[in-house]
């Protein structure tokens, strides 16, 4: 195992205690707990949500007994699915989530995806930016995981086509994990246990007795254990499907607010996925001293999108506070608000946006706004979380915030 | 808002100027000719099946059940209380709510009383009037006013028909289905809109026939839909008449074989009122058909008097230079069909940001079309009659009636969104079930081989212990109802569980 030298430079307290932990356990409780891991077999059966079918597992959901317009799923209540990923066998999904809670993936061993993909938190960190190697502020604020084997494009300014290009960024980025290929590829090769695992997950390519961990497995996996993350259970889908009875009377006045062509907000947010995936210039506010961001128009050299994001889903929003790329409202309630403030009434002086043409003067009454909240509320469902391993393979501890014990065993 | 308007046309008119003021400005002399045979007939594409028989065969189908609303009674509370398939008549009265139907197959019907109408009041603090997202709904005979935002708006309900309402000084648009297939809109009257009257979005088959719309800002908009007829529609004193768009930055990219015919559009000169910021404020007054991007349009026998800018326009869409690019959508108009269409007197007043246009190019009168792409897949029957820009590499049509397509709806209504061959019981068991219960393991809740023992040949013993699950074992977490599910379905999840294997 080798030590993140180069971060070792960013003297911050956290950082000095993460070490030490880190090297405690590199040190002696590694070989003792890779032993242990080394007797994980990887489970094969597909995560709730899936059946397997001739070895892959596929999608199911009630969604899926309805079509939508052109196929490209946005509409109403009963309305079909955009196209998704799946057919992932269950070992890749299941080496994927241990690869997703290891905090071998990062270059100093303390970070793993899930401690800014925390699973208690809506798979995000409770944080207005994320904190990477050493202590540093990410630029945004780290998107939720759920449903993401619905999106086509990723990041808050859609810069990645797929899962696997997406995740190339926070492992080698030097402001997330701050890995290297090659270190990364050391490390899982190095781990005594791993090699077993990515052996159950990709039994063709390890036929060959010489054959080694491959970094293409370890996108593979991690792609595979993200579009598992599959929430379409919530109330909100119970009223969708037609049980009437699913919505408070102030949760219906909430999605009628909603879908109404005064809020606006489903123009964009559109079910069932609660997300056009367009990109789309609002003119929200950066936290107080932070400058613009002008978000996807210079990824895409496009200067009419200075200031587009992505349209995030809206499903389990109201676990993941604080709101906005780079996490500006603290609650709902404000981020709410903001749409009623005034088209542009954010947009610092000096830039000149093309705001969405759906950024208007609502005039939205405080309740309404309270409705609205109530009725994201409703957009909540987390029954098919995985399960958080009780140990990673690396024997490194787990390294994403508190764990609250699932019910059950873990497979 | 005045600002911009000019801006979007002037950036594409000047292109076209620059170019035009460098030609002959020399009209060619006109041809006379007879036609020796008969023209060939339209090809509609593929999502136009000719019709045989009644031009609609749409209807929303009804039980028998009959809900009465009265003056004092709430519309909302008939509806909630509603099958599929029933009838709610509205007599006249005053009735102050939002109405919202989630399900399928209900007719919503207005009694008028010697022109007194049931009166859907907004009392300009309400949002919509009539919100939908069930197939197969009819809405009728209702008088819709001083709501903040729609008048009728529909999110992806199909099979729907909207006709014989009045909507008057109604926010933002009159009638507004959105994301549906197979709907006919037809003989209402719409006025005193901030944007359409009345609008088609993100839409597929759908007729848009025998309206007045007028006094708004746009009268008729046609956006990213495919197979849309617009007929016999009367659109006067709008900014702008009819609209055929695709708008950059929606879900759904294309916009196609949209035919405007024997429409009369005049005197589409009303000042713009529109939002400042949507797409509809960039339209010069004076517009009497702006077709932006969409391909396909084909526009016959409208009689179209009287608008001061300019006939019919083609653009790009430089016409939404306050929108970002979307770098998806096709910005160019393609394949334009101008069939024998009456034109008089457009174009005698044009507003001003058209009239420096026309001022660089030695203009002072708008003309009857003006093509600013200067497409070379366009055609056009009697050139000759019109004075127009940028119709140079237009050839003749090769046919001159589109006659043979009665309707774009369907000949049969979109089967119910519940897909025939899907198997619901599996679904649910991997959709729903599986989050608590795995095979041969103990999840959340017992494994399925239990219950399997427990009911093996009683699916209806499950069915109904679901609905209303009680505590059974003590080392197990209460199961959660799950009478959200209905019997049916219930059942065949049930059924699907006892005899899984794995």
């Amino acid at each position: 195992m080798s030590l993140p030298l180069s971060a070792a430079s960013h003297n911050s307290p956290r950082l000095i205690a993460r070490l030490a932990v880190c090297l405690l356990l590199a040190c002696a409780a590694w070989p003792a707990l890779a032993a242990n891991a080394a007797g994980i077999t990887l489970n094969p059966h597909c995560p709730p949500g899936f059946e397997l079918v001739q070895g892959a597992c596929r999608l199911r959901s009630l969604y899926q007994r309805y079509d939508s317009l052109q196929g490209a799923g946005v509409g109403g209540l009963k309305t079909g699915l955009p196209s998704w990923r799946d057919g992932f066998t269950p070992q890749q999904i299941d080496l994927g989530r241990y690869l997703f809670f290891d905090p071998l993936l990062s270059a100093d061993h303390t970070l793993s995806c899930a401690s800014c993909h925390q699973p208690e938190r809506g798979f995000a960190d409770g944080m207005g930016r994320s904190v990477g190697s050493g202590g540093q502020l990410s630029a945004r604020s780290a998107p939720t995981l759920w449903n993401v084997a619905f999106l086509q494009r990723f990041f808050w300014d859609a810069r990645a086509d797929s899962l696997e290009q997406q995740v190339l960024e926070p492992l080698f980025k030097e402001t997330e994990m701050a890995n290297s290929p090659a270190a990364l590829l050391a490390s899982l090769r190095g781990s005594g246990s791993y090699r077993a695992l990515f052996a159950q997950a990709f039994p063709d390519h390890f036929s060959e007795p010489t054959a080694g961990i491959e970094l293409d497995q370890v996108y593979t996996a991690l792609a595979a254990f993200q579009t598992s993350l599959v929430s379409l259970n919530s109330r909100y889908d119970q009223y969708a499907h037609g049980y009437s009875d699913a919505l408070s009377e102030r949760e219906l006045a909430g999605l009628n607010v909603f879908r109404s062509f005064v809020a606006r907000c489903a123009e964009c947010h559109t079910p069932p996925l609660f997300s056009n995936q367009q990109l789309a210039v609002i003119g929200t506010p950066e936290p107080e001293g932070l400058p613009f961001d002008p978000g996807a128009g210079p990824g895409l050299g496009e200067p009419s999108l200075r200031g587009a994001f992505r349209t995030p889903g809206l499903r389990n929003i109201a676990l993941t506070a604080p709101y906005m790329h780079s996490g500006r409202f603290a609650t709902l309630r404000e981020a709410v608000a903001f749409y009623t403030g005034g088209r542009g009434h954010a947009v610092p002086a000096g830039e000149d946006l093309r705001l969405h043409w759906h950024i208007w003067e609502p005039g939205l009454s405080d309740d309404e706004l309270d409705q609205l909240v109530e009725f994201l509320h409703t957009l909540t469902d987390e029954s098919l979380k995985p399960v958080t391993p009780a140990a990673v393979p690396s024997g490194l501890p787990l390294m994403h915030g508190p764990v609250t014990p699932t019910t059950g065993s873990t497979p | 808002m005045k600002k911009t308007l000019g801006f979007g046309a002037a950036g594409v008119l000047l292109l076209a100027a620059g170019f035009y003021l460098g030609q002959l400005r020399q009209p060619p002399p006109t041809v006379i000719q007879v036609p020796a045979a008969p023209r060939a007939a339209f090809e509609p594409a593929d999502i136009a099946p000719p019709a045989a028989g009644p031009v609609w065969t749409l209807a929303t189908p009804t039980s028998g059940e009959l809900i009465l609303v009265r003056d004092g009674e709430s519309i909302q509370a008939a509806v909630s209380e509603a099958a599929a398939g029933a009838v709610i008549k509205v007599l006249p009265g005053t009735y102050r709510e939002t109405v919202y139907i989630d399900k399928d197959n209900i007719t919503l019907s207005g009694v008028i009383e010697r022109g007194a109408y049931p009166v859907l009041d907004g009392e300009e603090f309400r949002n919509d009037a009539i919100l939908y997202s069930g197939n197969g709904v009819t809405i009728e005979n209702l008088y819709i006013t001083r709501y903040k935002g729609n008048g009728i708006m529909g999110q992806a309900g199909n099979n729907y028909i909207i006709r014989n309402n009045v909507i008057v000084d109604t926010g933002v648009y009159g009638i507004f289905p959105q994301l549906g297939k197979n709907g006919i809109v037809a003989h209402n009257v719409v006025s005193g809109i901030e944007d359409a009257a009345i609008y088609v979005g993100m839409s597929d088959n759908v007729d848009v026939v025998f309206n007045e719309v007028f006094e708004s800002v746009a009268g008729i908009e046609i956006e990213n839909s495919r197979g849309a007829l617009v007929e016999g529609n009367s659109v006067y004193n709008n900014t702008g008449g009819i609209l055929a768009f695709i708008t950059p930055g929606l879900p759904i990219k294309t916009c196609g074989d949209v035919i405007i015919r024997n429409n009369f559009i005049s005197g589409n000169n009303h000042e713009n009122f529109a939002i400042p910021g949507s797409l509809v404020s960039n339209i010069p007054a004076g517009t009497g058909v702006l077709v932006m991007a969409c391909d396909d349009v084909v526009l016959e026998g409208n009689i179209i008097t009287g608008n001061d800018s300019v006939g019919i326009a083609f653009t790009d869409f430089s016409l939404a230079s306050n929108a970002a690019v979307d770098p998806e959508s096709d910005p160019y108009p393609n394949r334009p069909v101008i069939l024998n269409n009456i034109m008089l007197d457009n174009g005698g007043n044009p507003a001003p940001a058209v009239r420096a246009i026309l001022a660089a190019m030695l203009e002072t009168r708008g003309p009857d079309i003006v093509d600013t792409v200067g497409m070379d897949d366009g055609c056009i029957l009697n050139a000759e009659r019109f004075r127009t820009i940028g119709l140079e590499q237009y050839g003749d049509c090769p046919f001159e009636t589109t006659a043979n397509v009665a309707s774009y709806t369907l000949p049969r209504p979109v089967p119910a969104r519940d897909l025939a061959d899907v198997d619901t019981g599996r679904l649910v068991y991997y959709g729903i079930c599986a989050g608590c219960h795995a095979y041969n393991s103990r999840l959340i809740g017992p494994p399925v081989q239990v219950v399997q023992a427990l009911y093996n040949d009683d699916p209806e013993g499950i069915a109904a212990y679901i609905a209303r699950p009680e505590r059974k074992r003590p080392d197990y977490p209460e199961m959660p109802p799950q009478a959200h599910l209905d019997a049916a379905t219930r059942l065949a999840a049930a059924e699907f569980m006892l005899q899984l294997e794995n």
